[in-house]
C-alpha cells in the first residue's frame, strides 16, 4: 500500500503504526517510539517527510536543538525520538512518573495514505 | 555444577523484575533445559527517587520472600549459580543486606546450606568529592553538572557495576567444595549478571552484553510479552526463546526490544563500553526462537560507571477536587493564579521560595503539563493542587488555605455562588509524606572496575 500511487487521505499514525508509546529513558529523558508493521509502511511514512525534528519541536514545545535523539531506524522499522524531561522524574510537580502517557500527540500526526 | 562447554552457555531468566512473581511451571521448563546460571534483576529507577531517597524497596519484603524461595529451590535443583542484581530496586548496601537476610531466613527454615556472595556498590561520598575535584565526574544526559552540596544532600549514592565484580565474586568464591550458590549485588547495570557468566566462560563480550540486555527484561522481547526466557550463547551468535509456549520471539520483537526505555535504539552505553547493534542480524530459527549475530562492543578508553543518588526535598500535601461549571472552567488559569497569590499573601511570614504550590489540571493538561499541545479544556476538570514545604504540617496548612480559597473564589460571571469545587474525599487535604528528587545521575571515571565494590563471601547454614 504505497501512497505514491492513487488517491491519498491524511491518516493519523494511530491507524498506521503498530506501536506508538512513550517511557522514561532514565530519570532525565523521555523516549518516544513509533514502530511500524512492516518496512513498506515505515518507508512510506519516512518518504512522506511529515515526521521531522521541526514537527516534534512544535508538538512537544521543545527547541529542536534540545532533541536528544531523532531518527528513522530501518533495522527495527521505527522512529525514535528522545527528549529531555521537563523535570527530573518523580520530584515535586511530577505529572507522569513513568512518562508512559506522553505519546498521544504522535498518534494524531497525519500522513498522506492510500484512501 | 554444569560447566559451560566451549561451544555454548545457557542462561535462564525467570522474570524482568524480582518481586513481581513469575510462572513457576515455565521456570521449571527452563531448569529442564540445563542452564549454566539463573540471572534475575531487581533494579529500576523507574518508579521514582523515593527508594534511594528514603531507603524504600520496589516490592514488599513478602513479595521478595515469595520469589526468592522459588528461585532458591530452582538453584538447588539445577546446582548452578543464582545471580541477583540491584537488590531491592535501588541496590543500596542496606538492601543487599535485606536480601541476604531473607535468603538466610529461607535457608534456615528449609534446612539448606548455601554459599552466598554479596557485592556492595554504595560509593563513599569522600571518594566522590575527590573525583569531582579531579574533574572525573560528568553529567549523564540533560543533567546539571554535579555539585558537592548535592552529593552531601543525597541520602546515598550508588554506582552501577559492570560484569567484572560478578566475575570476581564467582572466581573468589570457587574452591574445592564448589562454587557460589547465590550472588546478591548492589546497583548493577541490568545486563551485567548474564554478561558476566558468558564473558567469564570466554564468549564474545558483544554477544554477552547484547544477550544480557535482552534477557534482563525477562520475556519482554516476546509476543505477547512474558516473564521466563532462555538464552543460548554460542561462539558467533546467540538464540533467545520464551519459556511460555503461548509466547514467541520474532525477529521484529527481538530487534525492537532494544528501543524500550533507551535513549538510542542501537547505541547502548554501559560500564566499560558501548554496545553497537546497528549491524545486527536477526533470524527466525523456529516459530518461537530468534538467532542474533553481528553485535559489536566498543570498549571505552576510560572505564566509567553511572552514579545514582536522590535526596529528600521536604513534605507534600495535596487536595483533589472536581469542577463541572463551564463558566469556572473557562477561567481556571486566571482563577488559580489569583488563589495562589492570595494563599501566598496569607502566608507572608513564610519565605516565598520555602514552599511550592503546583496545580495539576486533569481535563486540561494534567498529564502533559507544558508539553500539552491541545489547549481546549474538557467539560469537567479534576484539580489536584500539590504543595511542597519544609514540614508536613506547613504543607497541609498551605494546601488547606489554597483549597478553601479556591472553593469560594469569586470570578467574573459567577452564578454558582455556593462553592466552586466537588470534593470526593476526606481528609480534604491529604498528607503525602516526604518528597524525593534524583540529584545525582552522573558518570564517574574509575581506575579499576572492581576496586570500589567490596565482595563478601559467606556460608549460610
Amino acid at each position: 500500500m504505497s501512497p505514491s500511487s492513487g488517491q491519498t487521505v491524511p491518516t493519523p499514525l494511530r491507524e498506521i503504526a503498530k506501536v506508538v508509546r512513550s517511557k522514561n529513558a532514565g530519570p532525565f529523558e523521555i523516549t518516544l517510539d513509533i514502530i511500524f508493521k512492516n518496512r513498506e509502511d515505515f518507508d512510506a511514512v519516512k518518504r512522506s517527510g511529515v515526521i521531522t525534528r521541526e514537527l516534534i519541536s512544535e508538538l512537544y514545545n521543545v527547541p529542536t536543538q534540545s532533541i536528544i535523539t531523532f531518527g528513522f531506524f530501518d533495522l527495527v522499522n521505527a522512529v525514535k525520538i528522545t527528549l529531555p524531561r521537563p523535570r527530573a522524574q518523580g520530584g515535586v510537580g511530577e505529572t507522569d512518573m513513568h512518562a508512559a502517557q506522553q505519546h498521544a500527540p504522535l498518534q494524531e500526526i497525519r500522513v498522506p495514505w492510500p484512501a | 555444577m554444569a560447566l559451560a562447554s566451549n561451544d555454548e552457555i545457557r542462561i535462564l531468566t525467570p522474570s524482568g523484575m524480582l518481586g513481581y512473581g513469575f510462572p513457576v511451571d515455565h521456570f521449571k521448563m527452563g531448569l529442564a533445559l540445563k542452564p549454566h546460571a539463573i540471572t534475575i534483576d531487581s533494579g529500576s529507577t523507574d518508579s521514582g527517587p523515593q527508594k534511594l531517597g528514603l531507603g524504600e524497596m520496589t516490592c514488599s519484603r513478602e513479595a521478595y520472600v515469595k520469589d526468592l524461595e522459588v528461585l532458591l529451590e530452582g538453584q538447588r535443583a539445577a546446582k548452578v549459580p543464582l545471580l541477583i542484581s540491584s537488590a531491592g530496586g535501588d541496590g543500596t548496601n542496606l538492601h543487599v543486606d535485606v536480601f541476604r537476610d531473607i535468603i538466610a531466613e529461607i535457608a534456615r527454615r528449609r534446612g539448606w546450606r548455601l554459599k552466598l556472595a554479596k557485592i556492595y556498590s554504595d560509593i563513599d561520598k569522600a571518594h566522590i568529592a575527590k573525583e569531582l575535584k579531579a574533574g572525573r565526574i560528568e553529567p549523564l544526559g540533560p543533567v546539571p553538572p554535579l555539585d558537592l552540596r548535592e552529593v552531601d544532600a543525597a541520602t546515598v549514592v550508588v554506582a552501577q557495576i559492570g560484569a567484572e565484580p560478578f566475575v570476581k565474586a564467582l572466581d573468589e568464591s570457587a574452591n574445592a567444595q564448589g562454587g557460589v550458590d547465590v550472588i546478591v549485588s548492589g546497583r548493577s547495570y541490568d545486563p551485567s549478571p548474564t554478561a558476566a557468566m558468558a564473558i567469564r566462560a570466554g564468549f564474545d563480550p558483544a554477544l554477552a552484553w547484547h544477550m544480557g540486555k535482552i534477557m534482563e527484561c525477562g520475556a519482554l522481547c516476546a509476543e505477547p510479552v512474558g516473564r521466563n526466557v532462555m538464552g543460548w550463547l554460542r561462539r558467533d551468535h546467540f538464540e533467545i526463546e520464551p519459556l511460555n509456549p503461548a509466547e514467541r520471539c520474532t525477529t521484529s520483537s527481538v530487534a525492537a526490544h532494544t528501543l524500550y526505555e533507551k535513549t538510542h535504539p542501537f547505541l547502548l552505553a554501559g560500564p566499560g563500553g558501548t554496545l553497537d547493534l546497528s549491524n545486527c542480524r536477526y533470524e527466525q530459527v523456529t516459530d518461537r526462537r530468534v538467532r542474533v549475530s553481528g553485535s559489536r562492543f566498543e570498549p571505552a578508553k576510560i572505564y566509567t560507571v553511572k552514579l545514582e543518588g536522590a535526596k529528600t526535598s521536604g513534605y507534600r500535601s495535596i487536595f483533589i477536587a472536581g469542577a463541572r461549571d463551564p463558566i469556572f472552567i473557562g477561567q481556571i488559569d486566571e482563577i488559580l493564579a489569583k488563589v495562589i497569590a492570595a494563599t501566598r499573601a496569607y502566608f507572608k511570614e513564610v519565605p516565598e521560595e520555602a514552599y511550592r504550590i503546583i496545580p495539576h489540571l486533569y481535563g486540561k493538561n494534567g498529564v502533559m503539563g507544558d508539553l500539552e499541545p491541545v489547549k481546549t479544556p474538557a467539560h469537567e476538570l479534576c484539580i489536584i493542587v500539590e504543595v511542597a514545604a519544609a514540614t508536613q504540617s506547613l504543607a497541609t496548612a498551605i494546601c488547606g488555605k489554597a483549597r478553601t480559597t479556591l472553593m469560594h473564589a469569586p470570578y467574573p460571571g459567577r452564578i454558582a455562588t455556593a462553592g466552586n469545587l466537588a470534593s470526593p474525599f476526606t481528609p480534604l487535604e491529604i498528607p503525602l509524606g516526604q518528597a524525593c528528587e534524583f540529584n545525582v545521575y552522573h558518570l564517574m571515571k574509575i581506575d579499576s572496575p572492581t576496586a570500589l565494590f567490596p565482595i563478601q563471601v559467606e556460608e549460610i547454614a
